[in-house]
């Protein structure tokens, strides 16, 4: 035996460690797969020897050659050896191996179990942490399955190293034994908790994951996740908590109100430029699932944009990407705050980073208008002349395509202009999207009928130049734009000019090297210019020359016919014989033109690209249907594959008819008439080929206008669209002086001040009268069919709801003997019980049940609804009016309620009774009603707990705007709100209401400064200058303003003088007036309603640094709820606890300062203790107070 | 989610792969070898995310990565992770690499990829982010390999690295990005001085030689 041992560390001196086998590999460069397979013949030899330490040595060095790319599943078992060695240093080895090689695969996987269970329960931290490692990259189902209580254990570990590894790996459990995350939920949930900012961080990490996949889950975790993120200071948890909200927002808008206020002054006050992107993008996100009612919308945006612009303007090339990154998020729903950015877009197209000029394209994209559209495809287009890669050139390409055509050319205002920048973009050499190009053409041409004219002429101008031609060698490339040219000139050729020349340019020899599929097009459309010279000619009787053109295509067309694209011969042999036919019928002297250009009479419609697919089955048509009896299933084997023809067949065949007499067919076929003329699909014959627009019904309604310019602007040395450019300026410049002059005629009667001189976007109107014709779709379409979910997403069998208590069945299996019956899975061990319970009385007690689950999803509902309205009530709402009677009245209907649910519950267990001789049952339902009654009482106390209730409940009704000043021209009241957002800042929203019948304008209001607080005035005005009021008043119409007032100590309450100025005008003239008044700011105005957790509370009162003062108010008759309300309501309170008569408010100021209340009702008196920060405040707020509850 | 964690060379020789994703070895390599095409066509001074996350699994992925000296260090991530966190994390990351090789270069990485995975493991674990803390990265590596050494000083002789090939000394990270990241988790600092922005603004540690 110790010789064996000696013998084995001789062995072990001739042995290559890892370190030896890296220098080995890096000297035998040339033949290093001769070498590498030597080794792997040494390692096998290694493998084969009972020590442990070869071995480990041996599995270190084949998890190097992995790295390599070596597959080494084939030492999978004795990976697994080494795993379970006794040494750490040798452990850690086989779990890295494990963790770098076994997958789901891996068949010897199942062994490890056991030897996981034991080192997970290993006394040493390092033996579990190693084991935790490894099995987070190679745990199966089965695993996750046996593990998951020793795992689930773990999270309670002592140690935090433990907590935070046995928390993280819980996510890949859940991943492969989705069962397992109920039972571990509470625990997890727990975790959020914990003591360690490690563990913390894990557990964050693992619910972000979860909730990221199945959000609507895990929104009753927002009012702890809002805690910990106005708690916590570790970037890493606040980052991942953001995120989270992000993704819950879209289902909860409510909440994103709430994260507003946080965000943004996490926005204000992070320096870390990490979190303060994630809250910009979380903000975005808020703001996204608001709808626009939200009174700081407008100044979030704001923020986020302005936050954004100094990322895009950092030197930082990162920063630069995601500010551009997170602009594009905004940009889809507020692109008018991105647009006045436009300049800093434009200015990233010049960066050398691609990635970010990429960015700025897509940015581009959403910032067109009418205004701008011509001028940012200028700057485009510049650059595509400067651009280098083919890549970047043909995404710009791609790009100043997709701007044009957006939402239906909505931005275009001139398409010739539009049709030159295509025709420019021709020039490009080697880019791949000419078939783009082609596509816009041929849409534009098609859809923009007054447009065809230009287009024809550019269009012939194209077949015309060479160098489209001399492309063609390059597939996909720019020649793919003949295809269009080619059609267009054909299908619109009674607008062209020169249709002979085009023809011939057609027909030229060199067309032949073009693409097949282009050459088609060419034949094609070479027939339908025929039609229409020989039209022209005839009507001209210029017999010879219709007898020439016959003459040059019998002679050109034969160099088609040879081609050895099938569809080109096939078209141009055909085209061939018929022009043939022509000129016999020509050298007769017959008039053909009628005939020939009967061939392409009708307009061609644009047709939707889904409209085919949106064509309702007709009624009665059962494409499943046999149309043949169905195969009998004794056929023989070799029949089979006729079997499955017949099976695929119903459904490209339609019901074969019936014979039907005549009559029936004649009526049908007049049916089919009528039918025809209605759809849309059908090309209808016209009578005179000329007239066929007109004719058409449903285009008639199209007026087809002329165009400004009816020449094509031909100017040497400038590109085309250029021109446009310039025209389209001194266009709009001509229609802004037309637009003046009409007001100014309006004016001189009215005098009414003149609007802002910028122009807006609807004030642009087209060159062209443009009706742009819409993509058909079939009457009656079928509504869009939206793409089902992935079914083989992993992360569905996540989406369970977490709210359900937990039942008993729902346990992690526990393994403590490997039999038989441990093996199985939970489900099977539930069955049984499930089958006997549902013997009988399923239906029955089904629906209870359900009921039940119902309420509890309804009042975990109401818990987060409870959450999410403890914001402050907006203050300028009125609340309806209370009645006791009607409280009353409530909780009686919920008591009644609830003797209901109590009476069907027991009506549930007699008939368990009858149904079950088990009485555990009975036990498990009585426990699962614990809960229930707990939350019963819950409610019962939680309803007038707060003041978030107060939405629900009925109190007086309140308004926070008081009178500031009267007269007989105006009524004047205001409120003083404040916000956390400015520490030094509150905004008087003043409500003027034109009481007479006067006009009031040039309102201004000015107020007498003092040291202390100090109206904001626009820049550049002095301190004596009032502000205007942003409109005017008609008789009887009132409108609210906003002034901001700066403030420094806000301890004290103030007084402003000021004076209200306006013009009252009415028929007999104008009068100057003014209005006095004193502008208040109470204490209270400086409050912010905030929300506060009743242990926060306590350790605030204990804390000491607090100043004490106290009220007491005599005579009081109010109910202590309304009471309670008009506090919070006009103090900006918020109720922190309530029991019976006595409750503890709390609220801060603009500026931190806490306050805290406890308000105590006794027969008929208040006492108000305080307890603030501030001295001074705490007495003039009491003060305030006191006056208020003196009213009650 | 981290989808795979990649260490190259210039040259795109694998220093390190992890893959948190089973893929099987040629996938892998071919995984590798895409990622460095990607990596290194682009400039120094342009930014670190990459778009091209088509290697491993859907639009959804993206390639973060920060070059220093001589090797690339290449994180796929999905779109729940912050992009500026995760390029502190590979600070971070070559941080604890620099305190645990006291002065870290390439030659560590080749002849010691176990430790280097070794240190991989506390901070990111089955692809989700486990400790960012450095000072607690390297007590719990330095725990361990002192668990290791009492284990068998018989072996050590045999399994200790001839030190001859360590070569001369790696830069140690500037001073103040090291303080910046130390700082990272310790709940005392206000959150408004924090890892964010500094080590962004530390462009890159000067090199591995």
């Amino acid at each position: 035996m110790a010789l064996k041992m000696v013998k084995g560390s001789i062995d072990r001196m001739f042995d290559k460690n890892l370190q030896d086998l890296v220098r080995g590999i890096r000297n035998h460069k040339e033949d290093e797969a001769k070498y590498i397979s030597q080794c792997i013949d040494e390692i096998k030899q290694e493998l084969k020897q009972d020590n442990i330490a070869v071995k480990a040595n041996a599995v270190c060095k084949l998890t190097y050659l992995q790295m390599l790319g070596y597959d080494i599943s084939w030492a999978a078992f004795n990976i697994i050896e080494v795993m379970s060695a006794s040494k750490f240093t040798f452990k850690r080895v086989g779990y890295l191996a494990a963790s770098q090689c076994f997958h789901e695969g891996t068949d010897v996987i199942m062994l490890t179990t056991n030897q996981i269970r034991k080192d997970l329960s290993s006394p040493s931290q390092y033996d579990t942490g190693v084991a935790l490692t490894g099995l987070s990259c190679f745990v199966t189902p089965d695993l996750a399955r046996d593990l998951a209580n020793d795992i689930m254990t773990l999270m309670s570990h002592t140690k935090p190293y433990i907590r935070k590894k046995a928390v993280l790996i819980m996510y890949k459990v859940f991943l492969k034994y989705p069962e397992s995350l109920r039972p571990a939920f509470p625990r997890l949930k727990e975790k959020l908790e914990d003591p360690d900012p490690g563990v913390q961080s894990a557990a964050v990490n693992v619910i972000c994951e979860l909730a990221r996949r199945n959000p609507k889950n895990y929104l009753s975790l927002a009012p702890l996740f809002f805690k910990l993120m106005t708690s916590s200071t570790n970037n890493w948890v606040l980052i991942k908590i953001i995120k989270l909200f992000g993704a819950l927002t879209p289902l909860e808008p409510r909440l994103g109100k709430k994260l507003i206020e946080p965000l943004t002054n996490l926005i204000h006050s992070t320096s870390a430029m990490s979190l303060l992107y994630e809250c910009v993008n979380t903000v975005i996100a808020v703001l996204i699932s608001l709808s626009s009612g939200m009174p700081n919308h407008s100044a979030s945006i704001q923020l986020c944009v302005q936050k954004l612009r100094i990322l895009i303007e950092d030197s930082d090339q990162n920063l630069k990407y995601l500010g551009l990154l997170a602009m594009s998020k905004i940009l889809k729903t507020h692109p008018k705050s991105v647009q006045s950015h436009k300049d800093l877009i434009l200015q990233c197209l010049d960066d050398k980073d691609e990635s970010i000029r990429l960015r700025a394209l897509d940015l581009l994209y959403g910032m067109v208008s009418k205004k701008n559209l011509m001028e940012i495809v200028k700057k485009l287009m510049t650059h595509v002349d400067k651009a280098e890669g083919t890549t970047y050139r043909d995404e710009l390409l791609t790009k100043i395509i997709d701007i044009c055509s957006q939402s239906n050319y909505q931005h275009i205002t001139n398409f010739e202009w539009y049709i030159s920048i295509l025709v420019e973009l021709t020039r490009l050499e080697g880019t791949r999207h000419g078939h783009l190009i082609a596509a816009q053409m041929l849409d534009v041409a098609i859809r923009v009928k007054a447009i065809r004219k230009f287009a024809v002429s550019q269009m012939s101008a194209l077949l015309d130049s060479a160098h489209l031609v001399a492309s063609s060698t390059q597939r996909n490339g720019i020649c793919e734009v003949l295809y269009a040219a080619a059609w267009i000139c054909g299908e619109f050729s009674e607008h062209l000019q020169e249709p002979q020349q085009t023809l011939e340019a057609m027909l030229r020899p060199k067309v032949t090297t073009l693409p097949g599929h282009i050459q088609a097009v060419y034949v094609q459309n070479v027939v339908k210019l025929y039609a229409s010279i020989l039209q022209q000619k005839e009507q001209a009787a210029d017999t010879e020359a219709a007898q020439e053109v016959t003459q040059l295509l019998v002679e050109r067309l034969p160099q088609f016919v040879q081609s050895a694209d099938l569809e080109v011969q096939e078209r141009a042999s055909c085209i061939l014989q018929l022009v043939k036919h022509v000129q016999k019928l020509q050298a007769k002297g017959v008039p053909v033109a009628e005939e020939v250009s009967a061939l392409f009479a009708g307009e061609l419609n644009p047709v939707a690209p889904k409209a085919q697919k949106k064509v309702p089955v007709p009624e009665g048509l059962d494409l499943d249907a046999w149309i043949n009896e169905p195969p009998s299933d004794s056929e023989s084997e070799d029949e089979k594959p006729k079997a499955i023809f017949h099976e695929e067949d119903p459904r490209h065949t339609r019901r074969r008819q019936p014979e039907e007499d005549e009559e029936e067919l004649a009526r049908r076929r007049e049916a089919r008439k009528q039918e025809q003329a209605n759809n849309p699909f059908y090309i209808k014959s016209s009578p005179s080929p000329q007239k066929r627009y007109q004719d058409t019904p449903g285009v008639e309604h199209i007026p087809v206008v002329q165009i400004d310019l009816s020449v094509p602007l031909k100017v040497p040395g400038m590109p085309m669209s250029d021109q446009y450019v310039k025209l389209e300026e001194q266009r709009r410049h001509r229609q802004r002086m037309e637009k003046d002059k009409k007001r100014k005629k309006k004016e001189k009667g009215k005098r009414r001040h003149s609007s802002l001189p910028t122009e807006s976007d609807e004030d642009i109107a087209p060159a062209q009268r443009v009706d742009i014709v819409t993509e058909e779709m079939p009457e009656n379409a079928l509504p869009s069919d939206e793409d089902d979910k992935d079914p083989n997403d992993p992360y569905r069998a996540l989406d369970i709801d977490l709210d359900k208590p937990l039942a008993d069945s729902e346990k992690l299996p526990v393994q403590k003997h490997r039999n038989a019956e441990a093996v199985k899975s939970p489900e099977k061990e539930s069955v049984p019980t499930v089958e006997k319970k549902s013997k009988k009385p399923k239906k029955k007690e089904k629906k209870p049940k359900e009921r039940e689950r119902e309420k509890k999803k309804d009042k975990k509902g109401e818990d987060l609804d409870f959450w999410l309205s403890t914001t402050p009530p907006p203050a300028a709402v009125p609340v309806p009016a209370p009645s006791t009677e009607e409280l009353a009245k409530d909780e009686g209907e919920g008591l009644r309620r609830e003797e209901l649910e109590d009476e069907e519950d027991n009506m549930d267990h007699d008939q368990e009774r009858k149904s079950s001789r088990h009485k555990k049952k009975k036990h498990r339902k009585e426990k699962e009603e614990r809960p229930r009654d707990k939350k019963k009482a819950k409610r019962k106390q939680a309803a007038p707990l707060e003041n978030g209730a107060a939405e629900e409940e009925p109190i007086p009704p309140m308004s926070s705007y008081c009178l500031l000043a009267e007269n007989s021209y105006i009524k004047v009241t205001y409120d003083i709100q404040a916000s956390l957002q400015k520490d030094s800042q509150v905004t008087v929203s003043v409500i003027l209401e034109n009481q007479s019948n006067s006009f009031l304008k040039n309102m201004e209001l000015n107020v007498l400064d003092s040291l202390n607080t100090k109206m904001a005035r626009p820049e550049g005005s002095s301190v004596h200058d009032g502000v205007p009021v942003p409109f005017q008043l008609p008789p009887g119409v009132s409108n609210e303003a906003q002034f901001v007032f700066t403030i420094q100590s806000i301890v004290m309450a103030q007084k402003l003088k000021g004076t209200l100025s306006f013009i009252a005008k009415d028929d007999e003239g104008a009068t100057h007036e003014k209005l006095d008044f004193r502008l208040h700011f109470s204490c209270s105005s400086y409050l912010i309603t905030t929300p506060c957790y009743s242990d926060a509370f306590a350790k605030l009162l204990e804390s000491g640094d607090l100043n004490m003062n106290s009220i007491k108010v005599d005579g009081i008759s109010m109910s202590f709820q309304n009471l309670l309300a008009k506090i919070c309501f006009h103090h900006h309170f918020s109720v922190v606890e309530r029991v019976d008569s006595c409750a503890s408010m709390y609220s801060r100021s603009i500026q931190g300062h806490h306050v805290c209340l406890l308000v105590k009702k006794g027969e008929s008196s208040v006492s108000v203790d305080g307890k603030c920060s501030d001295a001074t405040l705490l007495s003039s707020l009491l003060e305030e107070m006191k006056t208020t509850l003196a009213q009650c | 989610m981290i989808k795979a964690i990649l260490i190259f060379n210039n040259h795109g020789k694998p220093r390190l792969s992890k893959f948190y994703q089973p893929y099987s070895e040629d996938t892998q390599q071919q995984i590798i070898r895409e990622t460095f095409h990607l990596v290194s066509k682009r400039d120094e001074n342009v930014c670190n995310f990459l778009e091209g996350g088509l290697l491993i699994g859907g639009s959804d992925n993206k390639l973060i990565y920060r070059h220093y000296a001589t090797l690339y260090f290449v994180f796929c991530v999905d779109s729940s992770e912050s992009e500026l966190g995760i390029l502190d994390l590979i600070q971070v990351f070559v941080e604890t690499l620099d305190k645990c090789f006291e002065n870290v270069c390439e030659l560590d990485l080749i002849f010691h990829v176990d430790k280097v995975h070794n240190i991989l493991a506390e901070m990111v674990m089955g692809g989700m982010v486990l400790e960012t803390n450095m000072n607690e990265i390297v007590t719990q590596i330095d725990a361990q390999n002192k668990l290791e050494k009492s284990e068998h000083i018989v072996y050590t002789g045999l399994f200790c690295i001839s030190q001859d090939l360590s070569q001369a000394g790696l830069a140690g990270a500037p001073a103040r990005a090291v303080s910046a990241v130390k700082n990272m988790n310790l709940p005392e600092i206000p959150r408004n001085i924090n890892i964010g922005d500094i080590s962004i603004k530390v462009p890159n540690l000067p090199s591995f030689k």
